[in-house]
């Protein structure tokens, strides 16, 4: 395992240091925004990582229970919500204290999850029963479960709550579920194991992501459509190694950011044309990515070189990794 | 006089449409089996009664999950062949029954005659099972696709591990029957293309007799040095025992202290139970559930086959086996198969392309194509006979 990261990390040795060294001087001349907290699971090291934005380090470490995976704020700040696949549940992380107070009954291997706008209700995706179960947040009650795909995965909301959209990995489709009456509304096939949904902050479109397919369907989610794809080439890499997975766009609609894992690259697309405009080289396996509300910084999680790279939004450069876990999975950054 | 057609023609559409919703599109897969599993010399790893069934199973289930939104329906079709059974006939049995897609386990002489015989009814098949490189070669078909890897490719997989642990000599071990000889000439050829250098070549000869007995132990103890000895210098001792008569004695046997690769010690595959990397932790889980056993590489094989199936199936909304067939070969073929890539043909032979895992049957070791094994069109093309290589003409 070492022999493997050592060879495949000389690669990008230099490049790294060279950002980090240009990182000094950026972070020296930027104001100091209010310290937000993003909170990142560590799927091998069974921990979640705290790191403060403003100092861009990590200041504490949280022991979880067995691969976590998914994690989410709750809307008003006081939990960090983490899925820990092997231990069948989704625990509850005191933003305060830092320490794990509830686990709530998230149905078996829960992965990605999601919260409606009011923050009452979560949806999570569960992989090994084909459903997504609905769990009330105040009293941490199972709601119901809707049957979906095969391996469901990625959890997209529509801004206004009404649809949920889900992913099923084998199945290769988004399943437009209404939050109402928890029945599914409409299925749109996608290209091969979709991994995140995201609608854009307006509603307008819903993207899609296929990690084995490579691609991210753009779909009207009023006439349940696909209206465009998004594919990637990058001079130099195999068509194989980009697979696309988070998805995270600003919230004038205007740029979004893919995630292409073992590509090591996140792509920068214009919102409107749908054109990939840069790929910023990151760490290895970049998987999920979550904004600084201020949406200043995007942190990514990065797989295989355990670390988190810090990508300054306005200039679209890779300024800073952060070492974190073993096998960072996921992230979530306080809104307050 | 102008709205008139238009409102025909809606009035038909939705007919037609109503019509779809209340019949689903019936997919029926036939599933041909006559592979004797031999005994085993490990009690673990003694093939399941349903072993590769299963596998077709599951994805006849996770078809029939999708084909819920689709409405589409998934069944397969057991046909179990005695050993003196004609395919051909097994063929003609399918057919009336509505099959034109067949997943089979069966050995490459078989396989050729089944499909021979379903060839004028426009049936394809899925060959599951095996490992023959001449049927991707002098004896392809354009009506077979190849799911389970070939020998060349395992014997690849494992030789580009060996020669990047710079394990460069090897003493090469063979069993006497046919397909440990074919074995063997696969590693050979993988050493020539990569490298590594065959100091002795032996035969371990199949005198017959029980694979295991009560205290056994004590004679294996005592032969298996003695038959290891006065080698040239090796770095690892490579078996080709595909008739399971003796590589599972080697490990911790040998005169000198080498590692063993090949049937025994690592050992190059298309699945192992032990394999949790890009999402296969799914894969067995929901195997596991459904069966109560663990997942092997024939289950996988078979399971990729029903999954390329519905695959299509989902995408074009046809049972046809030629609009099948025609999706597959294409480049919209991304198949997702717990490979961490997508999984796509070879139009020159229909084998499908696939990463070779390499396991000690409790963990895996390593996934070929190694680092550094390049190739201009898909580092997958370097397991297995090339387009440049093959002798393959499609008809």
């Amino acid at each position: 395992m070492m022999m493997f990261l050592s060879t495949r990390g000389l690669r990008f040795a230099q490049p790294t240091l060279q950002l980090i060294a240009a990182c000094g001087c950026m972070i020296a001349l930027a104001n100091p925004a209010s310290a937000y907290m993003a909170y990142v699971s560590n799927e091998k090291s069974n921990t979640v990582s705290v790191i403060d934005t403003d100092k861009l380090e990590v200041i504490k470490t949280i022991k979880v229970g067995q691969r976590p995976r998914g994690i989410e704020l709750t809307k008003d700040g006081k939990f960090c919500l983490v899925a820990v696949g092997d231990d069948d549940t989704i625990q509850m992380i005191d933003t305060k204290t830092g320490e794990v107070t509830a686990n709530l009954p998230s149905g078996p291997d829960p992965e990605l999850f999601t919260l409606d706008p009011a923050g009452k209700v979560l949806y999570v995706a569960n992989e090994n029963d084909n459903t997504v179960t609905v769990i009330d947040m105040d009293k941490r009650v199972p709601l119901g479960e809707v049957q979906v795909g095969v391996e469901p995965e990625g959890m997209g909301l529509s801004p206004d709550g009404k649809i949920l959209v889900n992913t099923s990995e084998t199945t290769n489709m988004a399943h437009f579920i209404d939050t109402a009456t928890r029945q599914i509304v409409a299925n749109v096939l996608v290209d091969s194991r979709p991994r995140f949904a995201a609608f854009k902050s307006d509603g307008s479109e819903l993207w899609v992501s296929a990690e084995v397919g490579g691609s991210v369907s753009i779909i009207d989610p009023v006439k349940h459509a696909v209206t465009g794809k998004i594919t990637f080439a990058i001079a130099g890499l195999r068509s194989e190694a980009i697979q696309p997975v988070g998805i995270s766009m600003t919230k004038d609609g205007k740029t979004a950011f893919v995630a292409l894992g073992p590509a090591n690259r996140v792509a920068v697309v214009d919102g409107k044309t749908h054109e990939v405009k840069k790929y910023l080289l990151v760490g290895q396996r970049v998987w999920h990515m979550a904004f600084t509300p201020d949406e200043k910084y995007l942190l990514t999680t990065n797989g295989i070189s355990n670390d988190v790279s810090v990508i300054d939004v306005a200039s679209l450069k890779a300024i800073k990794s952060i070492q974190v876990g073993e096998l960072p999975w996921g992230v979530t950054i306080t809104q307050h | 006089m102008i709205r008139f057609p238009a409102l025909t023609l809606l009035i038909l559409f939705g007919l037609t449409a109503a019509a779809v919703a209340a019949e689903p599109l019936d997919v029926k897969i036939g599933y041909l089996r006559r592979t004797a599993h031999p005994e085993t010399i490990s009690l673990t790893q003694m093939a399941p009664p349903d072993d590769g069934l299963a596998g077709a199973q599951m994805a006849a289930k996770d078809n029939d999950t999708t084909g819920r939104f689709l409405n589409q329906r998934f069944s397969l079709i057991d046909l179990h062949l005695k050993p003196d059974a004609d395919p051909a006939a097994a063929m003609a049995q399918l057919a009336d029954q509505g099959v034109s897609l067949v997943v089979a386990d069966l050995p490459a002489d078989a396989l050729l005659k089944a499909a021979d015989a379903g060839k004028a009814r426009g049936m394809l098949f899925f060959n599951a099972a095996a490992l023959d490189d001449r049927l991707r070669q002098q004896d392809c078909r354009a009506n077979v696709i190849h799911t389970a890897p070939s020998r060349a490719m395992l014997a690849d997989g494992l030789a580009q591990y060996l020669v990047w642990k710079k394990w460069n000599r090897w003493l090469l071990v063979t069993g006497s029957h046919e397909r440990d000889k074919l074995y063997a000439a696969a590693l050979k050829r993988a050493a020539t293309r990569f490298g590594a250098k065959i100091v002795q070549e032996r035969e371990f000869k199949d005198t017959g007799g029980a694979r295991r007995t009560d205290s056994g132990v004590v004679q294996i103890q005592r032969q298996i040095p003695v038959f290891t000895q006065q080698a040239p210098d090796y770095d690892v001792l490579v078996a080709a025992d595909e008739s399971e008569v003796f590589a599972s004695y080697l490990p911790y046997r040998t005169w000198d202290a080498r590692p063993v690769a090949g049937s025994a010690g690592l050992m190059p595959t298309s699945w192992d139970a032990s394999n949790g990397l890009w999402g296969g932790i799914q894969m067995q889980n929901r195997f596991i559930a459904q069966f109560r056993r663990l997942m092997t590489a024939l289950d996988m094989q078979a399971w990729t086959a029903v999954r390329m199936i519905g695959e299509a199936v989902s995408r074009k909304n046809s049972a046809d086996p030629k609009v099948i067939f025609d999706f597959l070969k294409s480049p919209q073929l991304a198949l997702g198969a717990f490979k961490g890539q997508k999984l796509t043909l070879r139009d020159w032979d229909l084998q499908l392309r696939q990463p070779i895992l390499l396991t000690d049957a409790r963990t895996i070791v390593s996934v070929s194509p190694q680092e550094g094994f390049l190739h201009q069109y898909s580092e997958l093309d370097t397991l297995g006979y090339d387009r440049p290589e093959t002798k393959c003409k499609l008809q």
